[in-house]
């Protein structure tokens, strides 16, 4: 998509959408290519995915731990249901 | 089963932490102040916890530490600002395997009762600096590839002749004690 095709897309002038243009540049989610006379935008959002998954190896061992503490919640839960039952003598 | 979900958007210095478990409000909160029970799950990449200390009270304060499967000891210490049974534990939190000292964040620990007899956590977390954020919340880092983040994404205020190099990060011993003289 060039960039004329982009901006009649938009309300705002030719020139701020090359500002947002140059934007999405800088960070990559778009790439530019000079064809002839005409410079062709590409989006790559790709890197968006990064964004959502930077923080999910942390996410998972947060999850890995709690799963750990519902293990050990129902341990406790049913050991207290069962108590009446399953009264252990002291050692003497 | 109950999905962790997290909050922590670009830029921020905090981090929210949520999750529901399927037991009463008193019964989580034992397991996040009792030190018996906290060392049975709270163990990130397969660790094992040994605790030194953990008074969870008003004014009171933890140290413990944690080994890798490799045999790598992570220390980690802070104090309890709140404890509040069963609904509340205000506590700071830093880890003493950073390079350098001050990189402490200030946890809020939530219980909420549910109906059901079910219970709502909510841990928020701030940190001193965005970096030190993203860099907490990168696990698995070991203390270079830790050193390496702080000294390439971040610039930190280094008092002058602070030791910088690798070899003149703070030791601990198992017991966190600082390692001096060797």
């Amino acid at each position: 998509m060039n960039l004329n095709a982009i901006a009649e897309n938009f309300s705002v002038s030719r020139p701020a959408i090359s500002q947002h243009i140059k934007v999405l540049t800088e960070c990559g989610l778009v790439i530019i290519r000079q064809q002839g006379r005409e410079r062709y935008c590409e989006a790559k959002l790709g890197q968006l995915g990064q964004v959502a998954s930077w923080i999910e190896p942390y996410r998972k061992e947060w999850e890995h731990q709690f799963s750990a503490l519902d293990h050990l919640l129902d341990q406790l839960q049913s050991k207290s249901k069962s108590k009446p039952k399953t009264k252990k003598r002291k050692r003497p | 089963m109950n999905q962790t979900t997290l909050k922590a958007e670009p830029g921020k210095q905090e981090i929210f932490i949520f999750r529901e478990f399927e037991a009463p409000r008193d019964l989580v909160f034992r397991t996040l102040t009792d030190p018996v029970l906290l060392a049975q799950w709270m163990n990130p990449f397969n660790m094992t916890s040994e605790i030194h200390r953990y008074d969870a009270i008003n004014g009171g304060a933890y140290h413990y530490t944690q080994t890798d499967p490799k045999g790598g000891k992570h220390v980690y210490s802070g104090a309890f600002h709140e404890v509040t049974a069963p609904e509340r534990i205000i506590r700071t939190f830093e880890y003493l395997n950073l390079p350098e000292r001050g990189h402490v964040h200030l946890d809020t620990f939530r219980l909420e009762a549910l109906p059901g007899n079910r219970t709502r956590l909510t841990v928020h977390s701030v940190y001193p600096s965005v970096s030190d954020r993203d860099t907490a919340t990168r696990p698995g880092m070991n203390t270079r590839s830790l050193k390496t983040t702080l000294a390439g994404s971040c610039p930190l205020p280094t008092a002058p002749g602070a030791p910088t190099s690798t070899s003149s990060f703070p030791k601990h011993d198992e017991t966190g004690q600082r390692l001096t003289g060797r």
